[in-house]
């Protein structure tokens, strides 16, 4: 399977490594951005139910701080993707 | 107590799921289509540009782009909409449990409360809209009405993101002005009727002589009246996933027309082997069978028949298809495509009268069974009928699957009206 997105070519899939809590929830904690590059989370800042409109597609959206700036991470039917403000 | 309810209808729903999808598409005139290579190419739904130049849904793909020249057409993507079907029901359970849908994209709620008023319930409906269109990025229309007929008539009023009230005190100056046809349950033969009698509007259908109606229509004109007069008292019905289905059906139109009797009969068993999949897959006997069809001018007939047991049996129910195409349906050969669909369902536990075959059907029942999950292990392609091997040259038919009927509004039981 592809990691582009085939309604968005820009969209691309990512691999992610995060936790999943007894109580369901789902916590990302870093994703791999590059071939080698991977970011680490060091902080969720918000959750919520949103669309994302740059990209398309909607989902779980996690505002998530990463080396200093803000970014969304949308988790979207078993599939994570990024948004950038 | 008067009651609050709500009529929550997600505008161009297939259409504005695919734009949420696809950024590229927003503002642009799109249409959701059917397949042209498979000959089912026709507008499902359009987004609000398409719509402007003209595009209406059931159109031919061709029709659209000559009324809407650069429309862009996208194949459906039906998981997907369920998908949001479902994120939207989770929304409106949120606030009550109460939640009757009708369709996938449309749904009653009930959110009465003690003492609450129509404008408490505009209010929450506002609320509703936004909170979709914040979670969601999705707009719908909400009306809000103290019975589900007003609701309805008032979540079509105004398009899209909006909402409507259509009370006991307004309902005169709003409801009754419009075309009787925009009433629930007044379709296009119903409006010719009443258009004969000289009603045109709905207030002219609240005013009408009641025994002019009953003569007319039936004891529906009876119940329409009622309606246009805002005396529906159905209640909305918290509808568990089996009860949202009136009926179960399936159709197909093949890369070319079934020319041969052999070849129709071909065609319904192999559109009764998913039919009869999903009635037990969803646990429900059907007690009536109907065959449809478009012949070579696209002209649409249809017979039903009722069945002495209800079943779930894919022999019995391709056998009294198969009888109905021989007794009604022959002469009209060729078809361009031909659909099956299984109504007056029951739950499978419910009781049944037994017969002296009884051995034979439950014999039947269990080879239904095993060849059902043959199937869900292996794939459908897993065992089939001989017959399907045979090189047809409709092989390549594909099945448009989930086709989902919306509950019906008029089940038994379900519709009360104070007489009029």
């Amino acid at each position: 399977m592809t990691n582009r997105d085939r309604r968005n070519p820009q969209k691309i899939y990512l691999k992610v490594r995060a936790d999943h809590l007894p109580d369901g929830r789902i916590v990302p904690l870093m994703f791999r951005a590059g071939e080698d590059e991977t970011v680490r989370i060091d902080r969720i800042l918000d959750v919520r139910e949103a669309p994302s409109l740059k990209m398309g597609g909607q989902g779980t959206r996690y505002t998530c701080r990463v080396a200093g700036q803000e970014i969304y991470l949308f988790h979207d039917r078993d599939r994570w993707f990024l948004e950038t403000q | 107590m008067p009651r609050v309810l709500l009529h929550s209808d997600a505008n161009s729903y297939y259409a504005s799921v695919e734009c949420l999808y696809t950024p590229a598409l927003r503002g642009k005139p799109m249409a959701v289509c059917g397949s042209a290579e498979e000959r089912h190419g026709i507008v499902l739904a359009k987004s609000e540009a398409a719509k402007a130049r003209g595009v209406q849904t059931g159109m031919a793909i061709w029709q659209a782009k000559k009324a809407c020249p650069g429309l862009i057409c996208v194949p459906p993507d039906y998981e997907l909409y369920l998908h949001f079907s479902a994120k939207l029901r989770r929304i409106y359970e949120s606030y009550t449990p109460l939640v009757e849908p009708f369709g996938l994209d449309e749904c009653w709620l009930d959110i009465t409360q003690p003492g609450m008023r129509l404008a408490e319930g505009e209010r929450v409906a506002q609320e509703l809209r936004q909170r979709i269109r914040r979670e969601l990025g999705l707009t719908v229309s909400i009306g809000v009405a103290e019975n589900k007929v007003f609701a309805k008539l008032a979540s079509d009023l105004r398009k899209p993101d909006a909402v409507t009230v259509i009370s006991a005190e307004n309902f005169r100056s709003v409801a009754w002005p419009l075309p009787a046809r925009d009433l629930l349950y007044v379709g296009p033969r119903t409006a010719e009727k009443l258009a004969h009698a000289g009603i045109r509007t709905i207030g002219g259908l609240a005013l009408a002589d009641t025994g002019m109606l009953e003569y007319r229509l039936g004891k529906n004109g009876v119940m329409l009246q009622a309606f246009a007069l805002g005396l529906d008292r159905s209640p909305v019905r918290a509808g568990d996933a089996r009860e949202a289905f009136r009926s179960i059906g399936n159709s197909a139109t093949p890369p070319r027309d079934i020319q041969t009797p052999q070849e129709a009969r071909w065609m319904l068993h192999l559109l009764a082997d998913s039919v009869c999949e999903r009635l037990r897959a969803l646990g429900l006997r059907a007690g009536q069978v109907s065959v449809s069809l478009r012949d070579g001018d696209l002209a649409g007939h249809s017979c039903q028949k009722i069945l002495a047991h209800a079943t779930h049996g894919t022999g019995q129910i391709a056998q009294a298809a198969c009888k109905l195409l021989e007794e009604r349906l022959l002469p009209l050969l060729p078809y361009r495509s031909m659909g099956l669909h299984c109504g007056g369902l029951k739950p499978e536990n419910a009781p049944v009268q037994l017969d002296f075959w009884g051995e034979e059907a439950a014999r039947a029942e269990r080879l239904d069974r095993a060849l059902d999950s043959l199937r869900y292990r292996f794939g459908p392609a897993a065992i089939r009928r001989a017959s399907s091997l045979a090189d047809t040259g409709l092989s390549r038919v594909e099945l448009t699957g989930q086709r989902v009927h919306p509950a019906a509004f008029l089940r038994e039981g379900c519709v009360r009206y104070d007489q009029p």
